[in-house]
C-alpha cells in the first residue's frame, strides 16, 4: 500500500515536472549559457545524405564547435535512407530515440504543427554575428509560425530544366533563344521520340506516384493545389485543368512524356529534358552536351519553384540548449557558406552566381545566376501541408486514373479533391 | 549392495523417499530436499521452452497487448502524447471508404495465392514424383527461388513487368503488343500474384513430393489390378492419403498470403488505386506512414483475428476432409 502510494507520488510529481516543463517550454525565449558539465553531452542529428564530403564537412564543422565547447562530448551525424526519412524519423521518435536535431522535408509542417520543435528566432538573433535579417523571406515562410522560425531553411534548391544537348541536336531541335516555353518542350520532346526513340520529357522523381513534383509543371499555369492557408483544394479549378489536359496529351497525344512504368533517366542520357532541382547537377557526368536553364514559361508566364529543407531542434532533446547552440553555430555566415557548396543558401549575401560557382565543377557562374539566384526571392515551394504522406497517397490514388487515354481530366482531378479535402481541413 | 531409487520414479511416491536409503539401522529424518525429481523435470521443460517462450512472449504476445491499448487511443507521436478515444478507431473501421476496396484486394490476392499455389505445387509434385533424366535439376529448380530475398525477386521482376520492361520485349518479338502489367488496373493484382506464387510454390511442391512418396505403393498397384484409371486413382487414393499434407500447405500458404508485403510495397506500392492494397500493406500505411498508430492498430487487430478465424476454420473442417483423422 505504502509503496502504491509512494508510485502514484511519483507520478503525480513527474507529471507535474512534465506539465511545468512542456508549459515553461512553449514560449519561446533564447537558451540561457549551458550549465551542461564538460564532457556530459551527446548530440545527434539525422540527415538523409550519405554524400561523404558532405558528412565530412558536416564533421569537420562539429569537431570545431567542439573544440570551444568542453561540455560537448560527441556530435553524431546519423545518415538515414531518403526513401524512408520520414517514417525512421517518425518511428525514433515514437520510440522515444528522438534525435536532438533533425533535417526535415515534407515533415516539417507536421512537426511544426504538433509542437515538437523549439522556436529558433530568439537563439539565432541573439547568437553574436549571426545576421537574421540576412535570411530571405521567401526561403524562411515554409518554417515559419507565429512569426517564430522552427527549422532553418538551410537548402533552397530551385527547380531547372536540364537539356540534352546531343539529342536535341540528332532530332534537328535546338532550345529557343529566348527561353522555352512548355509548348516548345512538348514539341521538341516529341521530335526527340520520334528520331530517336528516346523519351522526350521527363519529370524528375515524379514517376506516376509523387504528385507534388507536377507542381514544377502546374505553376506555369498558376495553378496550385491547395489555397493559401491550406484549407481548401484547388486542384480541380480550370487552371489545374490545363497544366493536366498538357501533360495527359503530352504522354497519350504527342508521346513527348514516358507513359507510367516507362523508367528513363536524363542523367544516363535517356530523355531530352528533365525538370529536377539544380543540386542534382552533381549526377551530370559530361557523357553527353547539357544546358540548364530555368523553369519553361506556361500560360500564366515565368515562374519557379524551390525544393527546401529545413534543420530543427527537437523539444524532446535531452539537450535543447546545447542542440540549439550547435545550430546557431553550424549556420553561421561563415559556415553557411561552406555548407552552399552543397546546398543553396538561404542567405542573400550568399546568393550571388560567383559565389556559388567557386565551389560548384558542373554549372557557370552564369547559369547558377540564372537558374538560382535569380529563382529564389520569388519562388513558391512543393505543395506542403500537415498529414503529408496521407494527402500524398488518398492524392495518387484518386490521380491513378489519369494515366489512361481516355481519362476524363476535369473528373479525375475532382476526385482528387474529394479525397484529400477532409485531410486539409483536419 | 544397496538400492538406489529408480529415477523414473518420483522421490515423494516412495514411502522412502524422505529417509536414508542405506542398510538396517534407526531411522533418520532428513529435511525434504527441495530440488525433487519431479521439480528437475519441471525445471529442464521450462528451460527447454524459455527461448521460444521468451520470443513468443517479446514478438507477440507483448506487441499484440500493446496493439489492443493501441487501438483504444489516439497518439500524437510527435509529442507522444495518449489520448484515451475508446471505441472511436473501431467505429472509424465502418467509415473508412478504403476500407472494402483494400478487403476485397486482400481476398483477391490470399485467394489467387492459395489456389494457385497449391494447385501448381501439387502439379509440379506430382510429376516430378517419377523417375526420370534430370529429375534433380527440375525439382532444384523449381525450389531455388525459394531462397532468393524477397525484395531481390520482386525488383527483377519489377524491371522485367515495366512497360518496356523485358517481357513485353519479348512479347513483341512475336507480335504481340503486351500490358503495362503493374500500372493497369485490371493486370497489376493477376502479376503480384504470379511473381508471388513463382517464388514460393517450390515450399508446397517440395511438401507434396515428400507426402506422394508416402502413398504406400501397394495401394497403387491394387488398385490397377481392379482397373482404376490414373484419374481415380490420384482422386481416390493420392488425394486423400496426402490431405495431411493439403491441410498445412493450405494453413501456411494462406497465413503467407495474408502477410504479404514486400511484393507489394516494392512492386506496385499498392496502385493503381487501391488495386493491389492488401490488408497488410494498409495496415503499415496506417500506422508507419500517416502515423495513425491507433487506427493502424486496429487494422492489424483485425488481421489477425481473420488468421485465427481462418486457421480455426480449417482445423475444424480437417475432420471433414483430412484422411488420417477421426
Amino acid at each position: 500500500m505504502n509503496t502504491a502510494k509512494k508510485l502514484v507520488g511519483a507520478a503525480a510529481l513527474a507529471t507535474a515536472a512534465i506539465v511545468a516543463i512542456t508549459g515553461c517550454s512553449a514560449t519561446p525565449t533564447a537558451p540561457a549559457p549551458t550549465t551542461a558539465a564538460p564532457n556530459s553531452v551527446a548530440l545527434r542529428m539525422t540527415v538523409w545524405t550519405s554524400n561523404e564530403a558532405q558528412l565530412a564537412l558536416f564533421a569537420s564543422i562539429a569537431d570545431s564547435y567542439k573544440a570551444t565547447h568542453p561540455e560537448i562530448k560527441s556530435i553524431t551525424f546519423d545518415s538515414l535512407p531518403f526513401a524512408d526519412y520520414n517514417t525512421t524519423l517518425t518511428t525514433q521518435i515514437a520510440g522515444g530515440n528522438a534525435p536532438d536535431l533533425a533535417w526535415m522535408g515534407d515533415l516539417s509542417k507536421d512537426l511544426i504543427a504538433s509542437d515538437a520543435l523549439l522556436p529558433l528566432t530568439p537563439v539565432l538573433k541573439d547568437t553574436k554575428g549571426w545576421g537574421y535579417d540576412d535570411l530571405l523571406p521567401s526561403a524562411t515562410a515554409e518554417f515559419t509560425k507565429g512569426g517564430q522560425l522552427y527549422a532553418y531553411p538551410f537548402s533552397n534548391s530551385p527547380y531547372a530544366l536540364y537539356v540534352n544537348k546531343d539529342l536535341l541536336a540528332a532530332a534537328g531541335q535546338s532550345l529557343p533563344a529566348s527561353g522555352a516555353t512548355w509548348d516548345d518542350v512538348s514539341k521538341m520532346g516529341a521530335a526527340v521520340n520520334a528520331a530517336t526513340g528516346k523519351a522526350g520529357f521527363v519529370i524528375r522523381d515524379f514517376d506516376y506516384s509523387a504528385w507534388n513534383t507536377l507542381a514544377t509543371v502546374w505553376s506555369g499555369w498558376g495553378a496550385s493545389a491547395w489555397n493559401a492557408d491550406g484549407t481548401k483544394c484547388t486542384f480541380d479549378d480550370d487552371k489545374m485543368v490545363g497544366a493536366f489536359t498538357f501533360l495527359h496529351d503530352a504522354v497519350y497525344k504527342d508521346s513527348a512524356m514516358p507513359g507510367p512504368g516507362t523508367k528513363a533517366d536524363f542523367f544516363a542520357g535517356d530523355s531530352a529534358f528533365t525538370v529536377a532541382q539544380v543540386s542534382r547537377a552533381s549526377l551530370l557526368t559530361g557523357n553527353f552536351g547539357y544546358e540548364v536553364v530555368p523553369l519553361p514559361a506556361g500560360p500564366a508566364g515565368s515562374y519557379s519553384v524551390i525544393g527546401q529543407a529545413g534543420m530543427g531542434v527537437l523539444r524532446t532533446s535531452a539537450h535543447p540548449q546545447e542542440a540549439s547552440s550547435f545550430l546557431a553555430y553550424l549556420t553561421d555566415p561563415e559556415n553557411s557558406a561552406k555548407l552552399s557548396q552543397f546546398f543553396p543558401s538561404a542567405r542573400k549575401s550568399l546568393l550571388t552566381g560567383e559565389k556559388l560557382a567557386a565551389n560548384n565543377t558542373k554549372l557557370t557562374a552564369e547559369q547558377l545566376q540564372t537558374v538560382v539566384v535569380d529563382q529564389i526571392p520569388d519562388a513558391v515551394t512543393l505543395p506542403n501541408h500537415t498529414s503529408p504522406a496521407e494527402i500524398a497517397q488518398k492524392g495518387k490514388t484518386a490521380l491513378d486514373a489519369m494515366w489512361k487515354p481516355d481519362a476524363d481530366v476535369k473528373k479525375v482531378l475532382g476526385s482528387v479533391c474529394s479525397a484529400i479535402s477532409p485531410l486539409l481541413v483536419k | 549392495m544397496t538400492m538406489t531409487v529408480s529415477s523414473t520414479m518420483p522421490r515423494e511416491a516412495s514411502p522412502d523417499a524422505s529417509r536414508g536409503v542405506g542398510g538396517p539401522g534407526p531411522v533418520r529424518r532428513r529435511a525434504k530436499r527441495f530440488w525433487t525429481m519431479r521439480r528437475r523435470d519441471a525445471a529442464a521443460g521450462y528451460l527447454f521452452i524459455a527461448p521460444q517462450l521468451a520470443g513468443v512472449l517479446l514478438f507477440v504476445l507483448i506487441p499484440v497487448g500493446l496493439a489492443i491499448v493501441y487501438s483504444l487511443n489516439k497518439w500524437n507521436i510527435f509529442t507522444g502524447q495518449l489520448s484515451f478515444v475508446g471505441g472511436s478507431n473501431y467505429a472509424a473501421l465502418a467509415a473508412d471508404p478504403q476500407l472494402p476496396s483494400v478487403l476485397g484486394a486482400t481476398a483477391v490476392f490470399s485467394l489467387g495465392v492459395v489456389v494457385l499455389n497449391i494447385a501448381l505445387g501439387l502439379g509440379l509434385a506430382v510429376m516430378l514424383n517419377r523417375r526420370f533424366r534430370g529429375v534433380t535439376f527440375f525439382r532444384t529448380l523449381f525450389f531455388s527461388p525459394v531462397v532468393i530475398s524477397v525484395v531481390a525477386w520482386t525488383l527483377v521482376w519489377g524491371f522485367l513487368l515495366q512497360d518496356n520492361g523485358g517481357i513485353n520485349a519479348v512479347l513483341a518479338q512475336i507480335g504481340i503488343h503486351g500490358p503495362n502489367w503493374l500500372q493497369d488496373g485490371s493486370t497489376a493484382m493477376g502479376a503480384v500474384i504470379v511473381t508471388q506464387v513463382i517464388r514460393s510454390v517450390g515450399v508446397n511442391m517440395v511438401l507434396f513430393l515428400s507426402a506422394l512418396q508416402g502413398v504406400p505403393s501397394e495401394l497403387y498397384e491394387a488398385a490397377r489390378i481392379d482397373g482404376a484409371g490414373s484419374r481415380t486413382i490420384f482422386t481416390r487414393i493420392t488425394l486423400p492419403l496426402i490431405s495431411p499434407t493439403l491441410l498445412l500447405t493450405g494453413i501456411i500458404t494462406i497465413v503467407g498470403a495474408l502477410q504479404a508485403f514486400a511484393q507489394i510495397a516494392v512492386l506496385t506500392e499498392g496502385g493503381p488505386a487501391l488495386s493491389t492494397t492488401v490488408l497488410v500493406y494498409y495496415v503499415f500505411q496506417q500506422a508507419f506512414t500517416f502515423n495513425n498508430i491507433g487506427y493502424g492498430s486496429t487494422l492489424a487487430l483485425m488481421l489477425l483475428t481473420f488468421v485465427m478465424l481462418l486457421t480455426v476454420l480449417q482445423w475444424q473442417l480437417r475432420r471433414r476432409w483430412v484422411f488420417y483423422e477421426n
